[in-house]
């Protein structure tokens, strides 16, 4: 049983089991026979229903349930005790979370609490004899670490889109367990007052298939008036450099790049975007990236298949006009 | 008693560092400094300093204490610091420390900051701009015993507790913890200020504290990393650049769509 990988299973706001559940859940059916154990799943939340079946379809041995009005939305200081104490309970040898706004916050504490040590970000993690080994990503994406352990058991997140899941199948079988939860409300010290949501239109930018960016070289929120025209009429989404964000000409939640969001579209457009290691970060996976920029030394251009090297006042009134074009002999077809 | 508020700060190798000058030791497992190119503070710790500055300008009187753990050119953050306005800075310089990992790093802060005590707000950055974990104001948080609220674009103090927005995927969310608390803060809280040279050169002249571990009644040797960097490297990216050609930017433009219908893109 020591030698057991945990992921815990993130729910969508909609109390959906979330992408990156079955990213790690794909991630630990792969190393769990190198370590030679089984694949838990920790899902926490209120009233969880229907979510074991489909966290085993996707890879888990084992779900444990804690279930709890408490659960309902996250807060650490009721997630934390909760999972510190089912890890501690279950004594698994590496712990997998997302890298994503609950990883980021649950992570180093859980780590802190049990004891032991945490990589966050993590786009790699492999069992070379019979040690854990954990690559990340540093210095804003310019260099990768790989990372070993000195105390257990290892807890990393994963950065999204980073790990395959696998092929649902729901004739696998698995188990499921009811885990008492036993938090005082009064342990909780945070209050939730409450939420904003700033929901772009259209396509989420996460799911998009293409995606087109703006950053400091649109000179301004103009800029991002084409990139939507653009974005539009290709299906897409709309997304900004961090730079163009903290300038404030496009939403934060825009964002792109290593504080921002990660992106795995088919087509990435980057229309007046450097390229800083941190913005690349949030495209390493795409791989047909088309780069729109003047400046023909950019270092966006070292990641795109296609630079093109021009003005984009010029450049995106064409493409659209084009595209418009392409579109409507399409349609007359 | 005012509001005391202690800012943890960091040197690092400046993140605009163009990639084409940015050096891996391999062998050292170290980044190589580019020449010609200073450290900076860290940005999130300097948007943290921010935070407690603009907490000051709505209260009237808060101490702001900055702590770094380094060695003495990590004091040009603490210095910077000072510059933006804030009152004391302390420097933990032990070379017995120079290899701490995060979890080394988050216990000797926390055992500067409970010698600092009393204190109301801990703030970090979100993470440092060099090994990006976004571990230690949590870690330290934990070691202390205190709530934390991390990733804020928003800090506030009112009636004893600290309001906060955390930025979310889409939007934000408000949350609020009873003093003392840890908070890590995130670019969208806005620009640090930038000091004036009559605030450069007053810090400059201000006396910054240094301590070393057992100051603080930390033996070394106790500290034990928990992880160990096996290896460092820059990863190689493996793209074939089409420079697109064209007399024109029009040309450019048609090319570039052609290819994009060959592979079924568009």
């Amino acid at each position: 049983m020591a030698n057991d990988v945990l992921v815990f299973g993130e729910l969508t706001e909609e109390g959906r089991l979330a992408p990156i559940t079955f990213e790690l859940l794909g991630a630990a059916r792969r190393l769990a026979p190198q370590l030679g154990g089984r694949v838990l799943c920790a899902i926490l939340g209120a009233g969880l229903d229907g979510h074991s079946q489909e966290a085993i379809a996707q890879g888990a041995d084992l779900v444990l349930l804690a279930a709890d009005p408490l659960l309902q939305e996250y807060q650490a200081d009721a997630y934390l005790p909760v999972l510190a104490s089912l890890v501690q309970e279950r004594g698994p040898t590496l712990v997998l979370l997302g890298q994503t706004i609950i990883g980021r916050d649950l992570a180093p504490r859980l780590a802190a609490r049990l004891g032991t040590a945490v990589a966050m970000d993590a786009i790699a993690v492999e069992v070379q004899d019979g040690r854990i080994l954990v690559t990340r990503p540093c210095y804003g994406g310019n260099a990768h670490a790989k990372y070993s352990f000195n105390t257990s058991p290892v807890i990393a997140t994963l950065r999204a889109k980073s790990q395959e899941p696998i092929e649902r199948d729901d004739s696998r079988q698995g188990e499921v367990e009811r885990v008492p939860v036993g938090v005082e409300p009064s342990a909780v010290r945070t209050r939730l007052l409450g939420r904003v949501k700033q929901k772009a239109e259209g396509v989420r930018l996460e799911d998009a298939r293409i995606v087109v960016s703006g950053g400091r070289g649109l000179g301004g929120p103009e800029g991002f008036q084409l990139l939507e025209e653009l974005a539009q009429l290709l299906g897409g989404a709309v997304g900004a450099s961090r730079a163009a964000c903290d300038l404030g000409w496009y939403p934060v939640s825009a964002q792109v790049g290593l504080t921002g969001k990660v992106v795995t579209p088919d087509l990435y457009i980057a229309v007046g975007i450097s390229g800083a290691s941190q913005h690349m970060a949030g495209i390493s996976q795409v791989k047909n990236i088309v780069a729109i920029n003047k400046d023909a030394e950019a270092n966006i251009f070292k990641a795109a298949r296609w630079a093109l090297v021009a003005d984009w006042k010029e450049a995106v009134p064409l493409l659209i006009r084009k595209v418009r074009e392409l579109k409507e002999a399409e349609a007359r077809r | 008693m005012p509001l005391h508020i202690i800012c943890c700060v960091k040197q690092v190798p400046d993140p605009e560092t163009p990639a084409s000058q940015f050096r891996v030791d391999e062998a050292a497992k170290k980044v190589v400094p580019a020449p010609g190119i200073a450290p900076v503070p860290s940005q999130f710790d300097t948007i943290g300093v921010e935070a407690a500055l603009r907490i000051r300008d709505a209260l009237g009187e808060v101490k702001i204490t900055v702590l770094s753990l380094g060695p003495e050119g990590f004091r040009d953050a603490i210095k910077h610091a000072l510059a933006m306005g804030a009152d004391d800075g302390v420097l933990i310089d032990d070379p017995a420390l120079y290899q701490a990992d995060h979890w080394v790093t988050a216990q000797v802060l926390a055992a500067a900051i409970q010698k600092l005590a009393p204190y109301d707000l801990v703030i970090t950055g979100r993470q440092a701009v060099d090994w990006d974990m976004g571990v230690v104001g949590p870690t330290i948080a934990e070691l202390l015993g205190l709530p934390c609220l991390t990733i804020a674009k928003d800090v506030k103090v009112q009636d004893g507790k600290v309001v906060v927005e955390r930025v979310l995927l889409d939007g934000f969310e408000t949350v609020e913890a009873p003093l003392p608390a840890v908070v890590t803060v995130s670019n969208e809280l806005g620009e640090p200020r930038y000091p004036q040279l009559r605030q450069i050169m007053l810090a400059a002249r201000k006396q910054v504290t240094v301590w070393r571990a057992a100051d603080l009644g930390l033996d070394p040797a106790q500290l034990r990393n928990r992880v160990n960097i096996e290896a460092l490297y820059i990863p190689q990216t493996k793209v074939e650049t089409e420079f697109i050609e064209g007399d024109t930017v029009e040309e450019k433009v048609d090319r570039l769509l052609q290819r994009l219908r060959e592979a079924k893109l568009i």
